[in-house]
């Protein structure tokens, strides 16, 4: 079977990129997409399904279809003659990796935009310190939470959020904001799903597990939910209301055709059936949620909403503000012009910022910051309904290494002052940054 | 006057190594005249023994007290806590309360024990009541998961039934002491899998008690799923945690592991990045996510409790030389209903590192260990009062001081009803921070 796509956009050629690297792996392996698992394999799976980690298939040969690099290299390459909100004389000026002149916020409206993070309203990651009574914040803030929760307001929740979550209202919180209730339906329907791996088997299974192999089971803090991560994500693969996120996507799903029909519609099926094909790193958007859910339909629920609402604009060519064009160009932007003596010093010496924060920003910070300090993160996603902050967030990282940075000769030398991040505490970065930097 | 630091140590690890030498201190041998000797417990053993007539002096310090064993020794530590309970019981203690099975409220932490061969009558009573049941067998005297086996038949220990027949005499010197404890087989599981914590405590003297953990205590995982079905007995990567097993171990056939030589190593299951640990912190992150605030904050005022009690068991008896300190290494499992079980606590800790996060933090346990035992890094004068300043605890927090908890006035001691203050707190003023270690309300 070939796979073909039918749209010719910058988003439509890097799908036909990704879909020939797919196919030519299945050509050069000889392994069918998709394969019906004999009765024996059936059952051998659902007796390990809650240990597919102690499985050792050999992966040598498979590759990861892309890695978040290769990515940057195509948004590098994007021009589109169809300017969102003319600037184009200040764009001309724009040094960055990216070409496409959209409009993101600049300081003074992302102070607006994120109002509720200033300097003098309590936030949770910076007024919950052991140095701080929990009189002053902390303890009227989490009654608050308790509030909120018991009126099961979803709205308020958000708004909540917006200071931060209390550890232990957290799972219930995300829960209420993306409106997931673990009903029997919805315990069925990952059932279902679940039944849909033990009989079929797909070629992206395989790059499912590679991914968690290569990255998640080596990460320091999500090592012990490895077998959670099989269990949802090749149940997500086959999840098909998964399509229903490309009505508002830039993006179309991969369709194959049956042999010999190509072309013709009442012929096509979207492969993998969610239409979503993982790339390199995609198992840390569920990882940091295993400390939150470890129940695996109601883990499963929370992650699909998540990724139809926000982590499908990482890896997806989009003009909407939270889209990763969007991200990176603010993020150039912001330190083009709040940073600028750092920026050009960067740039002399070939090492563009967003060559280093990219791939921040495409896995939204999971896997680089500590955990806790992610679900703060995560928590101001949820609250703003935005992707924005993950920018801002890339461009405090490295006004706070600013010093250092300013003394490296090389491409290398920068990422090596910045390779490590589990020590960053995000919440003050990102005040001082948005509210005590003079603009 | 201010020399430098003579030291010696008879176990060749960097993490010690590069402490002394960033201090500064200057290495001898044995024989000359030396201020620090970080010694193995085989070395403590010959310093202290009625023989050798060793005689430290004022100047010179050592990292064990000569009869740790009390503490360290699988079969000691029961008896002692055993001892301990009863002697409260006598004198009336709220500690003692039991509830209406006859269990102690406070002071069951530890497995019901016994030793074998000596106890073996009263172990089989004990399994007669439950014969579903499984225990684990540890030998005495070792270390790292050695000799350790699973029984769920009384068939298994067949050998020590006949040993405590034949003669109630047997020296335990020269019958590998055994101890049997109840095996805990509802262990709380993160991501399906078993794990148990790892905690650094540090005794600067007994009487008065005084004593510090360390912060970043870590969890132990296993490799594989944990299962509680009895064919698993035979695998005991799943039971057995301790990194040295997980690294080296190998499969038994009969039910039994026994010891195996590096060559038959399983190394892939050992995940170089990080050893399968994880920290006391993400621990807390976790169980205040998935469980709530306040059941892990019970839990963590629970394990510090457990470890000061087992701490006041053996301080009577402990031999309190002021040339000693000790950090040891605590065991402890946590069962599903987030109960702490003390499993057994380790004289000289592991100083060899997994990975390069372990070396850090081994690194840092030792420097902050000397910052406190060792005050400015000078010649020490063992007749000091062993109180460091807040300034120099590093990650180490006070865990117990008695002499401060005494100073709050005797009659707090002595307050109880279920869940309420059972001792006054260690040490902490408003001032120095929020609590976070001892909660007890």
């Amino acid at each position: 079977m070939a796979l073909t796509v039918l749209r010719s956009t910058g988003q439509g050629s890097w799908e036909k990129r990704i879909l020939k690297s797919l196919n030519s792996m299945c050509t050069e392996l000889s392994i069918p997409l998709a394969r019906k698992r004999p009765v024996g394999e059936q059952k051998e799976l659902l007796n390990k399904w809650n240990e597919m980690g102690t499985d050792e298939p050999d992966l040598s040969l498979f590759r990861p279809v892309y890695a978040p690099k290769d990515f940057l290299e195509v948004l590098i390459n994007l021009r589109n003659p169809n300017y969102e909100n003319g600037d184009s004389l200040s764009f001309r000026t724009h040094l960055g990796l990216i070409q496409v002149p959209l409009k993101v916020k600049d300081i003074p409206e992302l102070k607006e935009f994120f109002v509720e993070l200033g300097l003098t309203t309590g936030q949770l990651g910076i007024d919950d310190s052991t140095q701080v009574p929990p009189e002053l914040f902390e303890n009227e803030h989490v009654r608050i939470g308790q509030k909120v929760l018991a009126e099961q307001d979803s709205a308020a929740a958000q708004q909540y959020i917006r200071q931060g979550s209390p550890t232990a209202l957290r799972a219930e919180l995300w829960a209420l904001i993306l409106n997931i209730s673990s009903q029997p339906e919805d315990i069925l329907y990952y059932e279902q799903l679940k039944t849909n791996v033990i009989q079929h088997d797909l070629l992206v299974d395989s790059l499912i597990y590679k991914d968690v192999k290569l990255t998640a089971s080596n990460d320091d803090y999500y090592f012990v939910f490895e077998d959670y991560l099989y269990q949802v994500l090749l149940c997500f693969s086959r999840d098909t209301s998964v399509l229903g996120h490309f009505a508002y996507s830039s993006a179309s799903p991969p369709k194959s055709y049956i042999r010999g029909k190509l072309g013709l519609e009442e012929y096509a099926v979207f492969y993998p059936p969610n239409g979503v094909i993982p790339f390199h790193g995609f198992s840390m958007y569920v990882a940091p949620l295993c400390f939150l859910y470890h129940e695996p339909s109601k883990l499963y629920q929370i992650f699909r909403e998540m990724y139809v609402r926000f982590f499908f604009r990482l890896h997806s060519i989009s003009s909407h503000p939270s889209g990763i064009v969007s991200l990176c160009l603010l993020f150039e932007t912001l330190l083009q012009t709040y940073l600028p003596q750092l920026f050009y010093h960067l740039r002399e010496i070939g090492a563009q910022p967003l060559r280093i924060s990219f791939k921040w920003m495409v896995r939204a910070f999971s896997g680089y910051l500590a955990t806790d300090q992610l679900l703060l993160l995560w928590d101001r996603i949820l609250g703003y309904n935005s992707l924005e902050i993950l920018a801002v967030l890339a461009a405090a990282v490295f006004a706070f290494r600013a010093v250092n940075l300013m003394e490296v000769t090389s491409l290398a030398a920068a990422e090596a002052v910045l390779a490590d991040l589990s020590t960053l505490k995000v919440m003050p970065l990102l005040q001082i940054f948005l509210f005590a930097t003079v603009t | 006057m201010a020399g430098k630091v003579k030291w010696v140590t008879d176990i060749e690890k960097s993490v010690l190594i590069n402490n002394f030498e960033k201090r500064g201190w200057v290495q001898v041998t044995e024989n000359e005249d030396w201020n620090f000797y970080w010694m193995s417990v085989q070395t403590i053993r010959s310093v202290f023994s009625v023989e050798t007539g060793y005689r430290l002096s004022d100047d010179q310090i050592v990292n064990h007290f000569p009869n740790h064993y009390e503490l360290t020794r699988k079969d000691l530590m029961v008896k002692n806590i055993k001892r301990y309970r009863k002697e409260l019981e006598k004198e009336g203690s709220p500690l003692a309360e039991k509830d209406e099975n006859g269990k102690y409220l406070y002071l069951d932490f530890v497995p019901v024990t016994y030793m074998l061969p000596a106890d073996y009558n009263l172990f089989v009573e004990e399994f007669r009541k439950s014969p579903s049941s499984t225990w684990i067998m540890k030998p005495c005297g070792k270390a790292q998961g050695k000799g350790i086996f699973l029984i769920n038949k009384l068939s298994q220990i067949k050998k020590w039934s006949r040993d405590s027949k034949t003669s109630s005499f047997v020296s335990q010197s020269t019958k590998e002491a055994y101890v049997i404890s109840l095996y805990i087989n509802n262990p709380l599981l993160i991501g399906g899998r078993k794990f148990d914590l790892r905690l650094y405590v540090l005794v600067s003297t007994y009487r008065p008690l005084r004593c510090y953990m360390y912060k970043l205590g870590f969890c132990r995982f296993c490799t594989v799923k944990y299962t509680p079905s009895t064919s698993e007995l035979d695998n005991m990567f799943v039971h057995l945690t301790n990194v040295a097993i997980q690294k080296h171990g190998a499969l038994g056939s009969s039910g039994c592991i026994a010891w195996t030589p590096r060559p038959f190593c399983h190394q892939e299951d050992y995940n170089h990045i990080h050893g399968g640990k994880w920290t006391v912190n993400n621990l807390r992150l976790y169980l205040e996510s998935t469980r709530g605030k306040e059941v892990t904050s019970k839990l963590f005022d629970e394990i510090h409790w457990i470890i000061v009690q087992s701490l006041k068991a053996v301080a009577p008896v402990m031999n309190n030389d002021k040339h000693c300190f000790e950090c040891y290494g605590y065991d402890i499992i946590i069962d599903d209903r987030l109960k702490p079980w003390l499993i057994e606590v380790n004289a000289s800790p592991s100083l060899t590192s997994s990975t390069a996060n372990d070396r850090i933090l081994k690194y840092n346990l030792i420097n902050d260990t000397l910052n406190i035992a060792v005050p400015n890094g000078e010649i020490p004068d063992c007749k000091w009062n062993k109180s460091p300043p807040k300034e120099v605890l590093g990650n180490y927090e006070i865990l117990y001081d008695e002499e401060l908890a005494q100073g709050d006035g005797a009659d707090r001691e002595l307050r109880s009803r279920p869940g309420q203050s059972l001792g006054p707190r260690g040490g902490r003023s408003r001032d120095s921070g929020r609590t976070v270690l001892t909660t007890w309300k």
